[in-house]
């Protein structure tokens, strides 16, 4: 071994140390074969099911409990027609939008001002964790008190579902920033200031990027809860009413908008987790 | 020569529950301005410790640094330091990773860019700035990492085990470049191994620790420069001043 005694030696040597990329060809069925043959078999699990449902209605079960798939989608049609659908999913819509929108943000600063206090965080951590821990439902007639049974009242039910997940993660993000990272901003002569923003901030986004994507569904939950237990609008309340009608194409109806909603919801949470898992620059740029 | 970095009666315990661990106790050194100071020490004297207080990120227990005759009561910005372990902020790429201490400054994009890739380039990690640390390999995190300390100029180095991920070679080319670096710059640099040969290789001056930072070597390395590591094996100084540090790493450890 020898110590390189010229320029040019030290600089080409370890620019070849990179690892080596190559192009790999895939054909088609390569590519989507198996993607292809798990939505076929999706379809198909669903047809069944569907076609099974509706020959199995009044010919072995009575339907005025299961109803029947041509029914639901004639009540569909109906609800749609009269506009009935898309009154009461806009006020549902509505409550989980302003609700997440409520808890995510309350719930992220929470997380992030009281996590960076220690003492402040060891102080409030098992209350915080018992108010996390009573079921959501049960805070319902308080809120009727408070609130009354306007969409207020579902807003801030979806919402109190949202904060806590929001926090925890959150709190959790910024607690388990590595030491280190923090000691090589103070060695740079940053501050409390650059260490919050530089470190911290960006630190924790995955922590608050997994609240938020838990979250979502909670405020779907909160919202329709809050609608059922007291409303006169809403998915929920439609639900309510049709059941207490003996109506069940309506309640399975109101069911499917449900899903849909939640599908629409799930997909927003597949593309949060995404930007989750990448490590790419979520922090402010200066 | 003046005395850049000086510990006198350093102490740190680490409490845990009613026991304390004693990482390094009663330890002193002056540091003079301009010197290349190598650091020998088994595994868990005390190095890390000793590095994390002169630099201050850590309150000594008892005892003082101080840093051009002033107390050191925190980080300074004249004061670089290569950890051990590998703090490249993982969310951002390589140039922005080397950009951070100027940014910190305050210092213009444009300046900023000049100066990270003029690092790069001497790194040897052209063609990664826009890699993430997760997409390095260890040996190029850990030169990324120098890179980054290196564009905030300090005037006083001071390196934790700085090439023991690196291959031979590399080792070599980069401990070829750091005394490039530091001839003629006058900076002071304080270098941590455990390797008895880099230490020669590099110091004017050895320090061999024993348990708790006792200091059991404190000598002058009088190998003329420049110091090739060929040449060296054979050189009957370089073999006698070699069997010395053993000698003194093996007392340490009783
Ligand atoms: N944060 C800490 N908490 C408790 N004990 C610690 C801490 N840091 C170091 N120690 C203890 O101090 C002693 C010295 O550790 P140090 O990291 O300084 O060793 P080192 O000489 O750098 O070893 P190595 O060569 O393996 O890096 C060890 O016994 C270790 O257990
Ligand atoms: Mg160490």
């Amino acid at each position: 071994m020898t110590l390189p005694d010229t320029e040019s030696h030290v600089d080409e040597a370890p620019a070849s140390h990179g690892p080596v990329r190559v192009k790999v060809e895939r054909t088609w069925w390569q590519r989507h074969g198996r993607t292809s043959t798990v939505w076929l078999l999706r379809l198909v699990l669903v047809a069944v099911v569907l076609v099974l449902w509706q020959l199995a209605a009044d010919r072995w079960i009575d339907s005025t409990f299961t109803s029947q798939p041509t029914e639901i989608v004639a009540r569909l049609a109906e609800w749609i027609d009269d506009g009935t659908l898309w009154l009461h999913s806009w006020v549902t819509i509505q409550e989980i939008v302003y609700g997440f929108a409520l808890g995510s943000a309350v719930g992220a600063l929470a997380g992030y001002v009281l996590a960076s206090i220690n003492m402040l965080y060891r102080v409030l951590d098992p209350f915080m964790m018992a108010l996390y821990s009573i079921p959501k439902v049960a805070l319902a007639p308080l809120f009727i008190v408070w609130f009354g049974i306007g969409m207020h009242m579902k807003v801030l039910l979806a919402a109190a579902t949202v904060f806590f997940l929001v926090f925890l993660n959150t709190a959790a993000g910024v607690r388990e920033v590595d030491r280190g990272l923090i000691d090589a901003v103070r060695l740079m002569g940053g501050n409390r200031w650059h260490i919050a923003r530089k470190v911290v901030l960006p630190a924790s986004m995955n922590g608050l990027l997994t609240g938020l994507k838990v979250a979502i569904p909670y405020a779907l939950i909160g919202a329709v809860i809050g609608e059922l237990v007291a409303s006169n609008q809403g998915l929920g309340y439609l639900i309510n009413d049709a059941a207490a009608q003996f109506d069940t194409a309506g309640v399975f109806a109101t069911l499917v908008v449900l899903s849909v909603i939640a599908a629409v919801l799930n997909v927003v949470v597949g593309l949060m987790s995404k930007r989750a898992n990448r490590w790419k620059p979520l922090d402010a740029r200066s | 020569m003046t005395t850049v970095l000086r510990a006198e009666g350093l102490t740190k315990r680490f409490p845990k529950d009613d026991t304390a661990t004693v990482a390094l106790r009663d330890f002193a050194v002056r540091i003079d301005e301009g010197s290349f100071v190598s650091v020998l020490g088994r595994s868990g004297c005390g190095k890390s410790t000793m590095l994390n207080l002169l630099a201050g990120l850590t309150e000594p227990s008892a005892g003082a640094v101080t840093y051009r005759d002033q107390k050191l009561t925190g980080p300074n910005i004249d004061i670089g330091y290569l950890t051990q372990s590998d703090t490249l902020m993982p969310w951002r790429d390589v140039q922005r990773n080397v950009e951070m201490p100027l940014e910190i400054r305050g210092v213009s994009k444009v300046d900023r860019r000049t100066a990270a890739a003029e690092q790069i380039e001497r790194v040897g990690l052209r063609g990664f700035e826009k890699h993430y640390p997760s997409e390095l390999s260890g040996g190029m995190r850990r030169r990324a990492s120098l890179a980054r300390m290196l564009v905030g100029d300090p005037e006083t180095l001071l390196m934790d085990e700085p090439f023991g991920a690196l291959d031979a070679q590399l080792r070599a080319e980069l401990q070829d470049e750091l005394l490039r670096l530091w001839h003629g710059s006058g900076q002071t640099v304080v270098f941590v191994t455990h390797d008895i040969e880099e230490a020669l290789l590099l110091g004017d001056r050895v320090v061999v620790l024993g348990q708790l930072g006792r200091i059991m070597l404190d000598r002058e390395v009088p190998l003329a420069r420049p110091r090739s590591a060929d040449s060296l094996r054979v050189d009957p100084e370089f073999v006698a001043l070699h069997n010395e540090l053993a000698d003194a790493l093996r007392e340490g450890a009783r």
